[in-house]
Formats: structure tokens, sequence, C-alpha cells
């Protein structure tokens, strides 16, 4: 079969979005971060299915648990919002649900990344 | 545009004509256990500002999270991380061109099938045994 692209769309490799590989290799990234991270939130979920408030939050407090929950919310949230993006455009197919349903997407993934972050912060600066 | 659009036109077959197949069901529950852990977020986010608003505020988390029916969306949630987790794992095996032969696809399915309920069940013993259950 003849190739369709322009010589120059075949050394840009940008393909029909324009954003070349970004999105595959941005899902992949995050998710072998989060193979480390959400392991380590299940272990740790599990030592302290016991624990009270005080215990909880001193563990929380702890600066280098807050660093791990920081790069577990960060990755996870990227990574979750790459897959959704990808569903919404499999099944929703008028223009305007579809970019609704994206944009939502967004706001839930900010949200909440936001909202993690700011929880963090003050469990481990007070 | 012409009315090319609108002419109906052969589609390809739809899933429900297929046989069911193991690796089908896998490639769904990647899927749906994806969307179940972008839902579940919420659940983080609550526990987290819980914890940093104060005891009262935990204690709700508490309330909800040891009584039976908070203990089944936690233990369906950890199975959709592990399983989605090995799901993963499964892409990146294929993301080296490997693992495409119809052998492979079948053992490869088959752990990542029976590996995340294993893990799943052990970390609920491990958890009821820090609980002190016993
Ligand atoms: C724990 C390690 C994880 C790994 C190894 C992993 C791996 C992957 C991979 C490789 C994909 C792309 C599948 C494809 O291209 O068809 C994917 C999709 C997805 N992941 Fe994850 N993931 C992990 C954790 C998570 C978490 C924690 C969330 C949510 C908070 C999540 C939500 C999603 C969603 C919504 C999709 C889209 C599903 C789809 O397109 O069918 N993942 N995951």
């Amino acid at each position: 079969m003849s190739d369709m692209r322009t010589p120059l769309s075949r050394v840009r490799g940008l393909g029909s979005a324009k954003k070349g590989t970004e999105h595959f290799f941005m899902q992949r990234v995050t998710a072998l971060a989060n193979i480390p991270l959400t392991l380590f939130l299940v272990g740790a979920l599990v030592v302290h299915a016991g624990s009270d408030y005080a215990t909880m939050t001193a563990f929380l407090g702890n600066p280098f648990i807050g660093l791990i929950m920081l790069l577990l919310i960060v990755s996870a949230v990227y990574h979750m919002r790459l897959g959704l993006q990808v569903v919404i455009e499999d099944y929703i197919h008028g223009e305007a649900s579809k970019l609704l349903a994206l944009i939502a997407n967004q706001f839930f993934a900010f949200t909440i990344c936001v909202a993690c972050i700011l929880a963090v912060l003050k469990l481990v600066i007070g | 545009m012409t009315d090319q659009t609108t002419r109906a036109r052969p589609l390809s077959p739809h899933i429900q004509i297929y046989r069911w197949t193991l690796t089908m069901m896998l490639s769904i529950l990647h899927r749906a256990t994806g969307v179940a852990l972008y839902a579940g977020t919420v659940l983080l986010a609550w526990w987290l500002l819980a914890a940093a608003t104060g005891p009262e505020a935990y204690a709700q988390v508490k309330t909800v999270s040891s009584a039976w029916y908070g203990r089944l969306v936690l233990f369906g949630y950890s199975w959709a991380l592990f399983h989605h987790m090995f799901g993963g794992l499964r892409h990146f095996i294929w993301d080296t061109g490997r693992g495409f032969d119809l052998k492979h696809v079948e053992i490869i399915a088959r752990l990542t099938s029976l590996l995340p309920l294993i893990l799943t069940a052990g970390v609920w013993v491990a958890a009821y045994a820090y609980l002190g259950a016993f």
C-alpha cells in the first residue's frame, strides 16, 4: 500500500494527534513508577491496619513518607488521566459530549491531585 | 463532505459474535479495573484529607473502612490494583515485541489472572494479622 503521508510528516513522526508517542510513552513511564509506589502504599496500609490516629499521622508526617506519597499521587493521577482520556475517546462519539467528558477528566484529575498534595503537605509541614 | 458518509457501509462484527476467551476477558478487565481505580482515588483523597483535618474526620473514615461494606470495597480495590498491575506488566512484555505467540499469550494470561488473586488474599491475611484478628 502506498504511504499517504507527506515526506515532511513522516520525518516529524508526530501522527494525526501532533503529539507523537508522548501519550503512549508517559502512560508507560507512570505505569512503571506506579508499581513500587502503589506496592508501598498497600504495604503501609497493611502494617497500619490497626493504627490509631496519632500513629497514622506521625507516619504520614514523616518527610520521607510524605515524599513517597507525593510521588505516588502525581504519578497515579497523571497515569489515570491519560488512561481515561483513551477510554473517553473510544466510547464517546458526539463531538460536544466528548469534549465535555475530556474536560471533566482534566478537572477531576487535577482536583484529586491538588487535594491529596494539600493534605500531605499539611501532614508533613504541620 | 459528500453523501458518502451517510451510506450504509459494512461494519466489523461486535464483541457479542465471538466465543469468550480468557485473553478477551483480561483485556476488558484491564480497562474496567483502570476505570475503577480512577474512581477509587476519591477514597485516597478522602483518607488523606481526613488525616490532615483531625481526629474526628479520621474517625469517620475508620468507621466506614471497618464496616463490612467498607471492607468489601477495599477488598475489591486491592484486587483491582493487583489485577491492573499484572495487566500492565503483560503490556510491558508485549511492548518489547515478545510474548505474542499463542502459547505464551495463554501462559501469561493464566499467570496474570491467578497471581493477583493470590496476592490479594495474602495482603488481607496480613492485614487481619496486623489488626490482631488472628
Ligand atoms: C500499579 C501499577 C500500574 C500499572 C503497571 C499500570 C499499567 C497500565 C498500562 C500499561 C495501561 C495502558 C493499557 C493500554 O495501552 O491499553 C494502563 C491503563 C490505565 N490505567 Fe493503569 N497501571 C497501573 C496503575 C494504575 C492506577 C493506580 C490507576 C488509577 C488510579 C490506573 C488507571 C488506568 C486507567 C484508567 C487506564 C486506561 C484503561 C484503558 O485504556 O483500557 N492505573 N495502565
